[in-house]
């Protein structure tokens, strides 16, 4: 069987994530709680995020959809962790870009495995997976 | 019936995806279109593309004997008395806000009921609370039976004196529960209630009889059967659509216009403001045609064939879980244990096999069968066992990937 299309799709480090997701769980205290929903697909995701001066302290997720969303929110929240809040927005457009198959401008900011995503570009029905956790992300940033 | 003629018919089934030929398992979202479909709106756009029921040249004679000429091929597809009552829209959607825009909001108030199920399209759910939340009455739902299916009984119970309207589906998009509507509508009736079908997958599947039926609106789509998108039919009994106000103001729909009052034509036009669709009406009887040619018995018994070997085959895969009943039209949902359903379609797909996942815009069903999302392979009168042949293996092989690669 040959499924070498696929395996861009499904790295084995994405379905790591996938089977043992990093920061699953959640917060308590003076914290951030985003929801978010693809509606068309329903995948949800709650975000928590604690900030102090600036600074991702801690993040975690709960919620259920595919191999793909749930990956990438356990990447995401991986990656941000520890990040200054403008690192983190910086990463969430470096990944849009990288999401839609541009040159990404990484500006001394390492991706680490979220590089392993860039095959989801390739699949265009599965990009709204991929950007669920950034853009839940995003919006509690710009809400908080 | 001789289904390598008929797939002959349909040229976007040859063709090769991903590699591999084709397999359309997605017919509940939107079917395929037969060659005299394109032809009949490729022909109205070349030969006659003009205004209808307006100006007296040739071609707009034509365009309206078209358009009109689809009306009657509707009528007697669904056995209507007259095509006073066949009100030409958007879709099965526009159908159904309709009648609650315009039935639901005039002859509702505060201390009726409106009944509906859980098993509905979110189309035939939305509506429903808008009205209710606008008139005051109260939206109840019937339960469901433990395999997705109504009971007449459960029907007796939640169907009251002060229910003035029922909608239900007559097939669900989830479940391919067929639901006894003759029934339900004799129900309804009895208290007084009108009875308002989703039909959508109902009318392109199995014959339907309004008047047997007894049902008093019946929205269905023109895509799920052959037509073009963006045409869909609201049938309703004559005297109630008499005492209905339009719900679109303008061109097409007035009898005279004065300065501060206006009046309306006569059925069904008063329903039809603006431009209507008119090559999708000349596509959607063009797709009445070439399913009447084959006969719509002979295609539910087609597809009575392809659910009774799909759930057959699809069983024989470990950890597969199958959503609905065991009688049911021509679709399966279902799900593989730790994949999730946009997974399985994505494998699908590079397999050359289109399946629907998600929520099928059923969110309150997902939550009654406890599942976020589901995938779900749909089929019509083109598809062969083969092409079951063909997803079976597909998921064998979605399986043999996953568990590669956990």
């Amino acid at each position: 069987m040959s499924f070498n299309n696929l395996d861009t799709l499904y790295r084995q480090v994405i379905m790591d994530h996938y089977k043992n997701p990093r920061n699953k769980g959640s917060l308590e205290g003076d914290i951030l709680t985003v929801d978010m929903n693809n509606p068309t697909c329903g995948d949800r995701i709650q975000l928590q995020l604690q900030v102090e001066d600036g600074i991702v302290k801690d993040a975690k997720f709960q919620g259920e959809g595919c191999s793909i969303s749930m990956a990438s929110a356990s990447m995401m929240t991986q990656a941000i962790k520890g990040k200054k809040i403008e690192d983190a927005m910086k990463m969430s457009t470096m990944f849009s870009q990288m999401m839609l198959g541009e040159e990404v401008d990484e500006e001394g900011i390492d991706l680490g495995d979220i590089q392993a995503l860039q095959g989801v570009s390739k699949f265009p029905a599965r990009i709204k997976c991929a950007t669920l956790s950034w853009k839940a992300m995003e919006k509690g940033v710009n809400e908080g | 019936m001789d289904v390598k003629a008929i797939r002959e018919q349909f040229p976007i089934l040859n063709q090769d995806v991903n590699g591999h030929p084709f397999v359309y398992l997605d017919s509940s979202a939107t079917s395929q279109k037969p060659i005299s479909v394109i032809e009949a709106v490729d022909n109205y756009y070349r030969g006659y593309n003009s205004n209808v029921h307006r100006g007296v040249h040739t071609l707009g004679t034509k365009a309206t004997e078209a358009y009109e000429g689809a009306r009657d091929k509707v009528r007697r597809f669904i056995d209507a008395e007259s095509t006073a009552e066949i009100i030409f829209t958007r879709g099965t959607t526009t159908s159904i806000n309709t009648v609650a825009y315009s039935y639901a909001r005039a002859n509702l108030q505060a201390g009726d009921e409106i009944v509906i199920t859980p098993m509905e399209h979110h189309s035939n759910i939305i509506p429903w609370q808008q009205a209710a939340k606008a008139t005051g009455a109260t939206l109840k739902y019937i339960p469901l039976q433990e395999d997705g299916t109504l009971s007449l009984e459960d029907v007796r119970q939640t169907v009251t004196d002060r229910t003035k309207l029922v909608a239900v589906t007559h097939v669900s998009n989830v479940l391919g529960t067929v639901n006894p509507i003759k029934d339900i509508a004799n129900i309804a009736h009895e208290h007084g209630a009108v009875i308002v079908v989703d039909g959508a997958q109902g009318a392109p599947h199995i014959k339907v009889d309004v008047t047997d039926l007894d049902c008093d609106f019946y929205a269905f789509s023109g895509h799920k059967m052959g037509a073009p998108t963006g045409i869909g039919v609201l049938y309703g009994k004559k005297k109630l659509l008499e005492q209905m106000e339009p719900v679109e103001f303008g061109g097409e729909m007035i009898d005279f216009v004065n300065l501060y009052d206006s009046t309306w034509k006569e059925l069904p036009w008063k329903f039809e403001g603006g431009t209507p669709i008119i090559a999708g009406a000349i596509g959607l009887g063009a797709a009445i045609d070439f399913l009447n040619e084959i006969g719509m018995d002979q295609i539910t018994a087609h597809e009575q064939q392809l659910a009774k070997y799909a759930m057959k085959q699809m069983r024989t895969i470990d950890g597969i879980s199958i959503f609905g009943p065991e009688e049911r039209a021509a679709l399966v949902t279902f799900n593989l244990d730790d994949v999730h359903p946009h997974d399985t379609a994505t494998v699908l797909d590079a397999e050359g096999i289109a399946v629907r996942a998600g929520h099928h815009c059923a969110q309150p069903l997902m939550r009654w069968l406890d599942v976020t999302a589901t995938a779900r392979a749909s089929f019509y009168l083109y598809n062969t066992e083969e092409d079951i042949d063909r997803l079976v293996d597909g998921l064998q092989k979605t399986k043999e990937y996953f568990g590669n690669v956990f």
